[in-house]
């Protein structure tokens, strides 16, 4: 496997959404570098063939009947968030107004 | 001087309440107590809730004197650890990014333990969002191990199991996704389990790794698992991958026996990497139960050398997904002076979230991503068939499965937090159990020449955990020493 460089790093937090200092790139082009190395050693093993496992439950399609359940008032659901105008989740404007 | 209840067992707790030979305050009280003696050098707890715990006894009291059945769980004091959502108090995983938050909802295990009568006494310490294995990735406080001051409880669930260890509370609710209940209780000196995956509703149990964590108790002895398993385990329409599998009084089939069993020992597992003196505690198990009537084979799991490499792909990939829905807007953490909805979102995450959790996202984000899915995340999934295909062919041959729960005893702080693989590596014993969905517990087989606790963990087939308790008394009351209490008084 290719070795991890400062820009993939960059990328990988980019898609994850943090933004990481100098110091902390370096560490993890270095860190996730090792912990990659070590995952090589699956390539060790022919899975030619193999089903994947997702989930050890033989489960698909768990359904419910489709009736109206109790869900959280407005208040209860607005009374955690950081911003809010007593409707809405407030955050930063997203669309130009023109 | 009162008497100190918080040394019984919940089951003991349980019969003098019904003998009428003490009260639910009583007994909060005396736990309440000893978490104002010896909480300020253990640091299990993150909240105490003693008003909440007082006046829940009170009402068992009340509902005791009517006459009336208050529940399985009547009076007992329980710790939760800060993963599990309460309406009581603010659950924060210990992370920064969820400071200050109240849930509007209990989980479903916290509620049919409060329906079955249980005092909660607050909420535990844990590795910021269960990512770790010593504790030490709290953003709240160390927690200490109650046998050694200078050395760690093990993690994620740390501060559970130093409660229970500590006396600080009956039993502890954790979570375990690659050994996060085993491993602290072996490390702790009491007993873990970490149930079949699907036993125990997730609901309201702040996700990591989805198709990995499972609830599961700390206790003082095998009677007491039994008893908090009965209320915990059942299907629940809250999560979908509960299992619609009837529950047995775990409580009756304890007296067994282990007669004709057949124990399985699994080579892989008995190496130069295990220190000799736990090596030599998990055969001295192995030769008690040989004693009581049970045979014991060599089996093997040949696919154990690549699990923590199977592990740490899988769970950082569902990690990467589940933590991405902190980004600031519904609740927690939100950055200030963000110049626009990109920017709170990252800065959001990189102010919010720890280094360990971070370093975690990065990996998870990095295996699913386009180019490496592939190489990383479908290879593992199907390691991961040939581990659980490992464990079907081995109980072909045996009924349960023998191993140290942990490669050492407990370890000083600091001394694994330097590199993150070397961390990864203490649940070489346990993850293996989380990634074929088996069941797995940990009970303490004996202490060090240093006086550290050792666990033995004790694996069987999915949904046999009945099978495992029946192991496990046999095992307590024929193993012929007393763990004794850890030297905090």
């Amino acid at each position: 496997m290719a070795k991890i460089t400062k820009e993939d790093v960059e990328h990988v937090a980019d898609l994850a959404q943090l933004t990481l200092d100098e110091a902390t790139k370096e560490r993890l082009v270095r860190e996730l570098g090792d912990i990659l190395a070590y995952m090589d050693k699956l390539n060790e093993l022919n899975t030619d063939g193999i089903e994947p496992v997702m989930h050890v439950l033989p489960l698909t399609n768990v359904f419910r009947e489709d009736v109206l359940g109790e869900s959280l008032e407005r208040e209860v659901a607005l009374a955690n968030a950081p911003k809010t105008d007593d409707v809405y989740f407030l955050v930063p404007q997203i669309l130009d107004t023109e | 001087m009162e008497k100190q209840y918080c040394r019984l067992t919940a089951h003991e707790i349980r019969d003098a309440l019904r003998a009428g030979d003490v009260t639910a305050e009583a007994v909060a009280r005396s736990y309440l107590d000893r978490i104002a003696r010896v909480d300020d050098r253990v640091r299990a707890y993150v909240d105490v809730w003693r008003d909440y715990a007082l006046e829940r006894a009170g009402k068992i009291d009340a509902r005791l004197a009517k006459g009336e059945d208050p529940g399985a769980l009547a009076g007992i004091p329980i710790a939760l650890k800060d993963v599990l959502c309460t309406t009581v108090g603010r659950t924060e995983c210990c992370s920064k990014i969820l400071k200050g938050y109240r849930s509007p909802y209990d989980a479903t295990a916290v509620r049919t333990m409060r329906e079955a009568g249980a005092v909660f006494l607050g909420k535990t310490n844990m590795d910021e969002f269960a990512m770790g294995s010593s504790t030490e990735n709290s953003t709240v406080q160390m927690t200490r191990n109650p046998w050694n001051l200078a050395c760690v409880p093990g993690g994620s669930s740390g501060g559970a199991a130093a409660a229970v260890a500590a006396d600080e509370a009956a039993i502890a609710i954790g979570s375990d996704t690659g050994g996060s209940v085993r491993q602290p209780a072996a490390l702790c000196g009491c007993l873990g389990l970490k149930p079949t995956y699907g036993r125990v509703s997730r609901y309201g149990l702040v996700a990591f790794a989805s198709s990995l964590d499972q609830i599961g108790p700390f206790t003082k002895d095998v009677e007491d698992m039994a008893l908090i398993m009965n209320v915990l385990f059942g299907k629940d329409p809250m999560d979908a991958t509960s299992a619609d599998l009837e529950v047995p009084d775990f409580t009756r089939c304890l007296d067994a026996g282990v007669s004709g069993l057949t124990v399985g020992l699994p080579k892989e597992y008995f190496t130069e990497a295990l220190n000799a003196e736990m090596r030599s505690k998990v055969e001295g198990a192995v030769a008690v139960l040989e004693k009581l009537g049970a045979k014991a084979i060599e089996v093997s799991l040949p696919h154990t050398p690549y699990a923590i490499a199977v592990y740490y792909i899988i769970c950082t990939a569902e990690a990467s997904a589940n933590l991405a829905r902190f980004d600031g807007v519904r609740y927690g953490y939100r950055a200030s002076n963000v110049a626009d909805v990109k920017d709170m979102y990252h800065r959001t995450k990189s102010e919010g979230f720890g280094p360990e959790v971070q370093r975690r996202i990065m990996l998870g984000t990095y295996v699913l991503s386009s180019g490496y899915y592939d190489a990383y995340y479908l290879k593992a999934q199907k390691v991961r068939a040939l581990i659980r295909r490992d464990f079907e062919a081995a109980f072909e041959r045996c009924d349960v499965i023998l191993t140290p729960t942990s490669p050492t005893p407990a370890f000083k702080f600091g001394e694994k937090t330097a590199d993150p693989l070397e961390m990864y590596l203490s649940d070489i014993y346990t993850i293996s159990v989380n990634l074929a969905g088996i069941p797995g517990l940990s009970i303490p087989c004996g202490l060090t020449a240093r006086g550290l606790p050792v666990g033995l963990q004790i694996l069987a087939k999915p949904f046999a955990e009945e099978t495992l308790l029946r192991a496990a008394y046999a095992y307590e009351h024929s193993r012929g020493f007393d763990m004794g209490r850890p030297p905090l008084d």
